[in-house]
């Protein structure tokens, strides 16, 4: 059982051993921690901190929690106003975001669009995912003015990203065989498009829509801060009066609504799938 | 010198898994538990080093109570009692050197742990007891690229570098392939005589306790039944043991073991 | 004959039996009713609606060309962007892990901290990181520690949250392996617990890090410091063609980011 070198070896040579290095080569591993400490030295060192303006805060912390404890459900007419339009953004958003995504999504999947289409289709998701739905918000507020109309435009193109770039992908993996049988029965392609890719989509694409009403709400909390609408608008102007107990208030209650529809949302998920 | 006396353990409001256990292993012997699945042979070796907590009754290490010791107290009685498991239990991540001085865990500071930097002396006796058991070249290899045999091999290493009172071995060939597991029993059997230390261990090949192990002691339902030389380890204890409920592995033979003939297989 | 004919007849074929028809037509009635008390009670001036496309064809064609002025400051708030996004994500690594540890079923000392860790990560992740951002401008002032604090208070309950599952996700057997040989709880974290989560680790925390790129890009829009701050200056100025390039600047910077994090998933996976 004795490993046969053991002789060879000599038996009173001391025997070190260190624990072999994460990376082996010495110049990359110092190099790398070198990296590290210079960029958070250069990070920290270049962005602008306001240092007589942060040492205020703690007192004004303590003025604005103890300004909203306990919080005011005082005001809660204006506080039902904004989730009732919220809740109606949502669920707009959701219906023509989820209905639109399917001409874009077919555009972007390789399989069934031509490269052209295909291109202007990935294109779309792809912009229309890189922008936080924040930005696209204050640009339709620019453009169509203050309100829920700049939520629901901001929250479909949303929902027209996230969705379209899925199912996309879904559409891109469906059974060919389905598709050829249709084709080999002498069915164009929009005879194609209804009958044997889009049954195979759309299990998915409910579940999809589900998700997205869920992600929608939470966004539309805050797509309002920057005057789209809803109740992220409610509570912009709340923080905007100094009015923290309301500010407060309406934080719990978005909270809670957010741990309702994830909730809800996972829920019906299961029940589906 | 272990000492076990009216062990009992029971879980929740269930029936007892063993039921008043008494056992006493002294010097360097090595005794293999044998016993149906379920009869109590792992929650017996888990009581000892209190991965499981006895109900009641007494485990005694060289004069020490097991029972009730807590932190500290508890940690350095585990140091002094080795352990082999059935699925080696391996950092899988790690290195085999490190798996191997993690056996020491309990007996180096936090910082020596975290920077891996061990003393020089136990450097040298893991260096020395792998390659005792022929894993040394190994010692920088990750442990999941080893296979099973040499994986076990790390195993029982890691068990040794605590300088063990006693070694407990859970099931250690039964992840392996029979021609591994024979080579597993042989270098338990042998380390125990050449550091003089008591062995446990439990296992499901009768073949292999008969043929390695110098005392049997046989459970059913948490009863101790049979202790005794592997000679006396009859048919009838055999029965006894297993009787009814399952046939126990028997690959020494060659044999499928067919019922009724364990006596041919025994004799 | 006639009988035959009979029995065709009556054999109607339906997709659905009975009661699933139901539930179906119910869940459609519910979202139809949903969207009609949507369209008519939202507060929208309609025609407003109609003008739309107008509006925004008429925004879009004010923003092109995109302006090339200013191009040096862009850059600029872009870095600051990313430093905000990279300087949070470290941060947010030291908070987190000490939260998924006590949040984490197998791992946390007693109850009262499992459920203290829970709360911490529901609260972080049910508060939107623009929200956070608001509250921090308030207590801090306008500028980049309330948006790097923003980004840490939102990233605790992800990278917390996720890292908890895979604590709880870990073999145990070499956590035994290690009590068995009379370690201290510490150092049975470090040699049975670390090393097999270390893997899910880093791969959340470049997930996070792509996420906090784009995150950081809006914080400016409530001061909270990044490329939204200049985003915003050229919205409230009408200067149209440096918001088109500012736009240009954020695609181009997330495209950079997701690149960065593929890239860095593959080395470390």
């Amino acid at each position: 059982m004795a490993s046969p070198d053991r002789s060879a070896r000599g038996e009173h040579a001391p025997r070190t051993w260190r624990k072999p290095p994460f990376i082996a080569n010495p110049l990359v591993r110092y190099g790398i921690i070198v990296a590290v400490v210079a960029y958070l030295i250069w990070a920290f060192g270049s962005l602008p901190f306001n240092w007589t303006r942060i040492a205020e805060g703690l007192p004004r912390a303590a003025r604005i929690f103890s300004g909203g404890f306990p919080p005011s459900f005082e005001r809660f007419g204006l506080l039902l106003t904004g989730f009732k339009e919220s809740f109606q953004i949502a669920i707009l958003a959701t219906l023509l975001g989820v209905a639109l995504s399917i001409p874009f999504a077919v555009m972007a999947a390789r399989n069934i669009a031509p490269m052209p289409i295909y291109l202007l289709g990935r294109a779309i998701i792809i912009v229309s995912r890189s922008f936080h739905p924040v930005i696209v918000a204050i640009l339709f507020v620019a453009a169509v003015g203050f309100g829920p109309l700049a939520g629901i435009l901001t929250l479909t193109l949303y929902s027209i990203g996230f969705v379209g770039k899925l199912l996309a992908e879904e559409i891109e993996e469906i059974d060919w065989g389905q598709v050829e049988a249709m084709r080999a029965s002498g069915a164009g392609y929009l005879a194609t498009l209804f009958y044997a890719v889009f049954p195979q989509i759309l299990p998915r694409q409910v579940g999809l829509s589900m998700y997205q009403l869920d992600s929608n709400l939470r966004a539309s909390a805050v797509v309002g801060i920057v005057g789209a609408g809803g109740i992220g608008s409610t509570l912009m102007n709340a923080f905007g009066r100094y009015d923290y107990d309301f500010a407060f208030a309406i934080l719990l209650i978005i909270i809670a609504v957010i741990l309702l529809s994830e909730g809800i949302s996972g829920w019906v998920r299961k029940k589906i799938w | 010198m272990l000492e076990i006396t009216q062990l009992v353990k029971r879980y929740g409001q269930n029936e007892a898994v063993l039921k008043g256990l008494d056992l006493k292993v002294e010097g360097n012997s090595v005794v293999s538990i044998v016993g149906a699945s379920g009869a109590g042979k792992s929650t017996l070796l888990r009581c000892i080093n209190r991965l499981e907590e006895p109900t009641s009754g007494s485990i005694t290490l060289n004069g020490t109570e097991l029972v009730h010791l807590k932190g500290t107290a508890l940690r350095q009685a585990r140091r002094k009692i080795g352990m082999v498991f059935q699925g080696f239990n391996l950092l899988d991540r790690l290195t085999v050197m490190e798996n191997v001085l993690a056996g020491r865990l309990g007996y180096v500071n936090l910082y020596q742990a975290i920077t891996r930097r061990y003393p020089q002396a136990d450097i040298e006796r893991a260096f020395s007891l792998m390659e005792r058991v022929g894993i040394a070249h190994y010692a920088n290899k990750r442990a999941d690229q080893l296979s099973g045999g040499e994986r076990q091999r790390v195993g029982v290493v890691r068990a040794l570098m605590q300088e063990p009172d006693v070694l407990l071995a859970d099931e250690p060939t039964a992840s392996l392939d029979p021609r591994t597991s024979e080579q597993i029993m042989m270098l338990l059997q042998s380390l125990a005589s050449e550091l003089s230390l008591p062995v446990l261990i439990n296992i499901h090949n009768v073949a292999q306790a008969k043929t390695y192990t110098e005392r049997i002691v046989g459970l059913r339902h948490g009863t101790l039944i049979f202790d005794g030389a592997p000679a006396d380890f009859n048919h009838d204890a055999l029965d006894a043991i297993y009787g009814g409920i399952e046939t126990p592995d028997e690959s020494v033979t060659g044999q499928p073991p067919a019922a009724g003939e364990h006596a041919h297989g025994l004799a | 004959m006639v009988d035959h004919a009979q029995v065709l007849s009556e054999r109607v074929w339906q997709r659905h039996d009975p009661k699933q028809r139901l539930i179906r037509y119910g869940v459609m009635l519910g979202v139809v009713m949903a969207v009609v008390w949507a369209v008519r009670d939202i507060d929208i001036f309609w025609p407003w609606v109609w003008d739309a496309p107008t509006q925004i064809a008429n925004l879009g064609g004010r923003m092109w060309p995109p302006s090339a002025a200013g191009f040096g400051n862009i850059v600029n708030a872009l870095l600051e962007t990313v430093h905000i996004a990279t300087l949070a994500t470290f941060l947010t690594i030291f908070l987190a892990l000490p939260v998924a540890y006590i949040a984490a079923q197998n791992t946390t000392p007693n109850r009262f901290c499992l459920w203290l860790g829970r709360f911490i990560l529901v609260a972080s992740r049910s508060v939107n990181t623009i929200i956070w951002a608001l509250l921090f401008v308030a207590i801090f002032g306008p500028g980049v520690l309330a948006g790097i604090l923003a980004i840490v208070f939102r990233s605790i309950g992800f990278i917390g949250k996720l890292m908890g599952e895979a604590i709880e996700e870990i073999d145990r057997r070499p956590v035994e392996a290690m009590e068995a040989t009379g370690a201290s709880k510490a150092k049975v974290i470090a040699y049975a617990i670390v090393p097999q989560v270390m893997p899910a680790f880093f791969a959340i925390v470049i997930l996070r890090w792509d996420i906090n790129v784009r995150e950081s890009t809006v914080l400016g829009l409530v001061g909270a410091g990044g490329i939204g701050v200049i985003l915003q200056g050229a919205i409230d100025t009408f200067a149209w063609p440096t918001v088109a390039t500012i736009l240009i600047a954020i695609i181009a910077l997330v495209l950079v980011g997701e690149a960065i994090t593929s890239l860095l998933r593959r080395r470390v996976m």
